[in-house]
């Protein structure tokens, strides 16, 4: 690979932006196809696919073998709230490869002391998503149990897409939190995609075990099904 | 690949801009029980110092010193490990799957 395509992929990393670089496995030409870009390259069919099912692999075409690597943003975890069950999420998601971000407008909480190491984003949800925003490739957990908080930040993620909404809180309490999200103006199906009670069901008490159920859910929505397209791949999909 | 692996190609940029020899490998097809997806990477300098990964520490050992060759010749590779193989024996996937690995230089 020549260093300035390498260069070009990084880049696009860099900026969040999908990329596929096709490899032509015979004569090991290679380039770069970005995003924007997928509809007008000749393996426009299979990079789409590919694209949307965020996996690499082979692809045959006149009799010829390319190898398309399907480079997606990383993935990113966004916890609301500077609590306890953040304490021990943002490390362990660290090790399972998560880029962590945790946002909490109360400065007593949002101290470097209680999270060494960690992004910490003392403002807003709002304020804080419009300085960086959020993407289908972001998981957000809300766990301040403070709706004033935590539902700024839900709406933010429904309207991005986010692969992964969760929100901390009883039956109870996640029942009139939808009642106040519809009153926003969300759907059904914007509302069944906020997982609570969020994490696992695997009788987690402590904090650390919560955790681990939530890290546990955030994987198998990233893995078990394909990431939701955002909305100019299904209008370009829909042309074909 | 959705990558939440450790960022290898910008350390593979890294190296290169730093003067070393670099190498690129890719899990490109696998069969069976492979440890490692498509699209998984291996970064090797000329040294044979490697990051991530193409099966788990099966086969990285022949992967790297095939990756060390590529830096010299400058020609790609594609290698084979399977059961079948007879280096499967030599330096085996225990999982009895089957994978094919990219090797490129980073020019």
């Amino acid at each position: 690979m020549q260093l300035d395509l390498l260069s070009a992929l990084n880049v696009e990393r860099a900026a969040r932006r999908a990329a596929v670089l096709v490899t032509n496995l015979k004569g090991g030409e290679q380039r770069l196809v970005r995003e924007a870009d997928v509809a007008a390259d000749p393996l426009g069919e299979a990079l789409q696919s590919r694209l949307r099912a965020g996996k690499s692999g082979m692809v045959e075409q006149d009799g010829q073998s390319f190898f398309l690597t399907v480079q997606e943003p990383p993935v990113r975890l966004v916890a609301i709230g500077a609590v306890h069950i953040s304490q021990a999420l943002a490390p362990l998601a660290k090790i399972a490869g998560l880029d962590v971000t945790i946002i909490d407008p109360r400065t007593a909480f949002a101290t470097p002391e209680r999270f060494e190491g960690v992004r910490l984003v003392p403002d807003w949800p709002d304020a804080a998503f419009a300085a960086q925003p959020l993407d289908r490739f972001t998981a957000i957990a809300a766990l301040t149990h403070d709706p004033k908080i935590d539902d700024l930040a839900l709406a933010g993620a429904l309207r991005a897409d986010c692969f992964y909404i969760g929100a901390l809180g009883s039956r109870k309490s996640h029942a009139a939190r939808l009642g106040r999200l519809a009153e926003q103006g969300f759907d059904d199906a914007a509302l069944g995609r906020i997982h609570a009670p969020i994490g696992l069901d695997i009788g987690a008490v402590s904090p650390a075990e919560i955790a681990v159920s939530i890290l546990g859910e955030i994987i198998a929505s990233l893995r078990k099904k394909p990431l939701r397209s955002n909305a100019p791949m299904q209008a370009v999909g829909s042309l074909a | 690949m959705l990558s939440t692996d450790d960022d290898l190609l910008a350390a593979a940029e890294a190296w290169r801009r730093a003067g070393r020899g670099v190498a690129l490998a890719t899990v490109i097809e696998t069969w069976g029980s492979a440890p490692r997806p498509v699209g998984s990477h291996l970064v090797v300098d000329q040294d044979g110092n490697f990051l991530g990964s193409v099966s788990g520490g099966c086969v990285e050992g022949d992967v790297v010193t095939e990756a060390v060759d590529v830096i010299e010749a400058g020609t790609a590779k594609v290698l084979e490990f399977g059961v079948a193989d007879e280096t499967a024996w030599r330096v085996g996937l225990s999982c009895g799957g089957r994978i094919k690995v990219y090797v490129e230089k980073v020019a």
